[in-house]
């Protein structure tokens, strides 16, 4: 089973608990309109086995100590979810901690789809799963997919006692509307697994990444969040 | 055995029997392994002296970087009257002694050579007396004279065209640790007494070369030793018997240092690991109720305002090599005794406090003997100090103590000697990133054109092939080494004649082990430049006359900085080749020859003297820090750099390999917790594979794109940054040296 890697981050510090490694894998279904990684939506890259994947991360063990680990992030990592099941797998063996950084997208509640999910779930300790939008058709403008499977997910992961962080990238004028919010919110109360909830402000640091592919960027006028923002979004979602 | 009054309470007998401070040390000091919550903030003393000081400081740069200037008094022990921070505030001031009468005048020192000192103060407007200009021409030598005088045409030549460079022939060697503890322990008197069997002891009463120059060194260190006393009693003290209690401790310590740094103006001037030490003076007079914590932090802080009081007068060339008047008071902190127990006292917290009490600073350089099993408490205080003001660095005591034992001081910027039984013979660096470029083109300079090196066959095809190249590079380095060596040895014994540490050598064993520490630079370019020639298609430009000037790589290759073996391998072979090649040459005095991996800000010089080179690098470019992964080449992030660096073994470069990284707070964490966790985490992960030293820097590039523009700013006066070895003040920085701090990667995620 070969894997796509876009990039690795040896210190990741914010993508799961304490340091981690962090393999960016590439392909990605969404178009969100203010990704920071559009490079990694063709799938390409450097190819690895679960093994010479795993080997590399694991030169890292050392800064670890007792909650750093593995990350996987993309692109959307679940579109090789064979691979990262197969990663998983070792890196359990070895017992190190396991986070996925996914937006759901690729996720489905049919039966052949759940059995493969339930297997990397066995080897996965922590999903980091970002929510972008509430609203379906807001979503679909914004992302080009339906969010219902999404939604689908975390509901899935709560009632399988899969422990979760939930993300939501804050985009002025785009996704920081109250009323959006506090939806998010009364949803994410409905979960049983949420052991934290971030504010992931929106930075204009990739868009230079847009012009360098020549994919027209949309959101060209629009500013990162001020302080005042930010924290007004927290209050409503992480409290 | 010995005994004095003032010993009460200390136990152990060895180092009573004989000079021997370790033993004084592992026989009393307390291990501590809480928190920071015991520690004081300043006293009123401490604020009001720290206010006029940093008044001083910023009068000091206003003026251009030198408040003041003696130009008709040679410095020597006795030349001064007592100076004080300030007369009004003399009894505030519990620790006393400066280099000159007054507070931050830079002495006259020409002893390394009457031209640079003359031209230190002409620079900077001020007229030295012509009959000093007499006396130290016609009348007596210095020590840059004698290495003029003795130096071939070749080394000029090697040292004119900086293949070799920073070579301490126009200023003091620097890099001796007098072991300035023995002045409390012992008292000057019966450090005479022992200075004195050893000359009587000195050869069988042959006289040979060797047993001569031993007698005449004797006699000037208990002549220095005397004078000490002297300088001592201008300021009201007696230090011929035994400090008795820990304020005496401090002061005497202070003496001894202030003997050296008012004799000597070397590159680096370190005090040494002296923490510990002065803990257990503290512990008893805690324990007996003669002091208060509040009182102890305060001989701490005033110890320490002394250290960053340090000034020497330079000339521009120096400071474009050592930017920022650095003078590396070196002081540790931490490390780990070769019995198990942690060496970290209350005293190490107390001095890494003083950068909270009284903000950052460079001075002292402070250092943090580093192992993943010092208690849990101090490593995190040391990373919240970290984290706060980017002043400290670490060391690996794990790869140091197997070598130098558990007492050992970091010399300079980075480099371990044995306190108070060693001292070493600081030799600056060989370019070796421009030796490749001399392989390449048969020993002529592409700047100057001249033939420096010696006329190989240069390469004439249009492709670089490896296996061509390392054979001539091979042969180019072994050139250089050796010229290198004995450019050095020539140094060394000029200095030995002219300008001898009397003061410093006082405070070692007679019996001396001497260390010959050579250094690379140039390290990482060497390496993606073989690296690149090996993996990817290198193309020759040449200009007009046939010299290859730039090259044009075509294809990916892998690059250090990357944890990638393949570039790695090359790094670790081109250290161990280097190595070999200086260790078989004939050192002075029997030295024993290391090397080292780092370059002070003196990366920025160096680069402007070599051309491009094969990895990409532009001619005049800075060339990469020390071991640092040349800029631009990690792609990986912090951590596959680190390692990379960690790959290289501390064993073949006993003088230090510096690594400096940049940290952004934000890509550290979210809370101070978090971030303070993960700084631990790195540096228990980096040091637990055996590398050697690390320098941490956090903040942002933000920071100091705006402390660039906006110098003015309050917030910016004690701005502090890491730089290869040491720290400055951002601000000091030349604009070139400043742009070049910001290039370098900061590691943040997006």
């Amino acid at each position: 089973m070969k894997g796509y890697v876009k990039s690795i981050e040896t210190f990741g510090l914010v993508d799961g608990p304490g340091v981690r490694f962090v393999a960016f894998l590439s392909g990605c279904n969404m178009r969100c309109r203010f990704c920071h990684n559009p490079e990694t939506w063709e799938k390409g890259g450097d190819e690895y086995t679960a093994e010479s994947l795993f080997d590399k991360a694991f030169r890292y063990k050392s800064y670890w100590k007792k909650d750093g680990g593995i990350t996987v992030s993309g692109g959307e990592p679940l579109l090789q979810i064979e691979f990262i099941t197969e990663l998983f797998t070792i890196a359990k063996s070895k017992g190190i901690n396991t986070a996925i950084d996914t937006a759901g997208q690729p996720f489905s509640m049919n039966p052949e789809y759940l059995e493969k999910f339930l297997k990397l779930m066995e080897v996965t300790d922590l999903v980091i799963l970002d929510l972008k939008e509430m609203d379906e058709d807001k979503h679909i403008n914004l992302t080009g997919c339906s969010n219902k499977n999404i939604l689908q997910m975390a509901k899935w992961l709560s009632d399988n006692n899969k422990h979760m962080w939930i993300r939501h990238v804050l985009v002025p004028g785009v996704t920081d509307d109250t009323q959006g919010l506090c939806k998010m919110r009364e949803f994410i109360d409905t979960l049983k697994t949420v052991d934290k909830v971030e504010i992931l402000p929106y930075h204009t640091l990739g868009i230079s990444k847009w012009h360098d592919l020549k994919i027209l960027y949309t959101l060209e006028d629009v500013l990162p969040p001020n302080a005042e923002q930010i924290k007004a979004a927290e209050r409503i979602l992480c409290n | 055995m010995k005994e004095f009054a003032q010993w009460n309470g200390f136990e152990g007998r060895i180092w009573k029997e004989e000079i021997n401070v370790r033993d004084f040390i592992q026989k009393n000091y307390t291990p501590y392994d809480g928190d920071q919550s015991f520690l004081e903030d300043p006293t009123e003393n401490t604020k009001k002296l720290w206010e006029k000081l940093s008044e001083l400081q910023k009068e000091e740069r206003a003026k251009g970087g030198v408040l003041d200037m003696d130009t008709d008094i040679v410095s020597t022990l006795t030349s001064h009257k007592a100076g004080y921070i300030c007369e009004e505030l003399k009894e505030a001031e519990k620790i006393v002694g400066l280099q000159t009468d007054k507070p931050l005048k830079r002495a006259f020192m020409p002893f390394g050579g009457i031209k640079m000192a003359e031209q230190a103060c002409e620079t900077n407007g001020y007229t030295p007396d012509p009959k000093l200009h007499k006396i130290f021409t016609e009348y007596c030598r210095t020590h840059n004279e004698g290495v003029f005088d003795a130096y071939t045409p070749e080394m000029k030549k090697a040292r004119h065209n900086k293949i070799i460079t920073g070579l301490p022939d126009t200023y003091g060697r620097g890099r001796i640790v007098g072991d300035y503890r023995r002045v409390a322990l012992y008292g000057i008197d019966f450090l005479i007494e022992e200075k004195q069997k050893d000359f009587e002891n000195c050869g069988d009463g042959t006289m040979t070369d060797d047993v001569i120059r031993l007698r005449e060194e004797i006699a000037k260190q208990i002549k220095a030793l005397k004078g000490m006393k002297e300088m001592a009693q201008i300021y009201g003290y007696d230090i011929s018997g035994p400090a008795k209690n820990a304020h005496e401790a401090v002061q005497w310590l202070y003496f001894g240092y202030l003997a050296a740094i008012k004799t000597q103006n070397g590159a680096a001037m370190s005090i040494g690991r002296i923490s510990t030490f002065l803990d257990i003076y503290i512990e008893r007079d805690l324990k007996n109720g003669t002091i208060s914590e509040s009182q102890a932090q305060e001989l701490i802080d005033h110890l320490v305002m002394k250290l960053r009081m340090v000034k020497f007068a330079r000339i521009p060339s120096y400071n474009q090599l050592f930017s920022g008047d650095p003078v590396w008071a070196t002081l540790e902190v931490g490390g780990i005794g070769v019995d198990g127990r942690s060496m970290v006292t209350k005293n190490d917290y107390r001095f890494l406090h003083t950068l909270e009490n009284m903000g950052p600073s460079p001075e002292p350089n402070l250092t943090v003997l580093y192992s993943s099993a010092l208690p849990d408490n101090f490593k995190k205080y040391a990373s919240y100090i970290s984290i706060k003001t980017s002043s400290i660095q670490y060391e690996n005591d794990d790869v140091m103590k197997p070598v130098w034992g558990d007492d050992y001081s970091i010399c300079c910027c980075v480099s371990a000697t044995q306190t108070g039984k060693e001292m070493q013979f600081f030799g600056a660096r060989a370019n070796l990133a421009k030796c490749l470029l001399y392989a390449i083109n048969g020993g002529v300079d592409l700047k100057t054109r001249e033939q420096v090196g010696p006329a190989y066959v240069p390469i004439t095809s249009e492709y670089l092939d490896y296996d061509e190249v390392i054979k001539k590079y091979l042969a180019m380095m072994d050139w250089l080494a050796g010229l290198y060596v004995n450019t050095l040895n020539l140094i060394q014994y000029m200095h030995d004649k002219y300008y001898y540490e009397a003061a410093e050598m006082a405070l070692i064993d007679t019996d001396v082990r001497r260390t010959f520490a050579t250094g690379i630079a140039g390290f990482s370019h060497v390496v993606d430049s073989l690296s690149a020639i090996k993996y990817a298609k290198v193309k020759v430009i040449r200009d007009e006359t046939g010299m290859a000037v730039d090259y044009e790589t075509q294809g990916d290759f892998p690059r250090y900085g990357n944890d990638d073996d393949r570039a790695d391998d090359i790094a670790v072979w081109l250290l161990k080749t280097f190595l070999d090649m200086i260790k078989k040459r004939h050192t002075y005095r029997n030295s024993e020859a290391t090397t080292s991996i780092l370059t002070i800000t003196s990366n920025v010089v160096y680069g402007k003297a070599t051309g491009s080179m094969p990895d990409g690098r532009r001619a005049g470019t800075p060339l990469s820090p020390g071991a640092n992964p040349s800029y631009g080449a990690e792609k990986s992030g912090l951590l596959a750099s680190l390692n990379s660096v960690a790959k290289l073994p501390y064993e073949w470069a006993l003088d230090g390999i510096s690594n400096t990284q940049t940290l952004n707070p934000d890509a550290l964490g979210h809370s101070e917790e978090e971030r303070i966790d993960n700084l631990v985490n790195v540096l228990d992960g980096y040091f637990d594979q055996g590398a050697h030293h690390l320098n941490v820097n956090v903040f942002g590039t933000d920071k100091l794109i705006d402390a660039m523009e906006h110098p003015e700013k309050e917030e910016y006066a004690n701005f502090t940054i890491r730089v290869s070895g040491y720290a400055v003040k951002f601000i000091d920085l030349t604009e070139e040296q400043q742009r070049d701090v910001i290039a370098r990667t900061c590691h943040t995620r997006m």
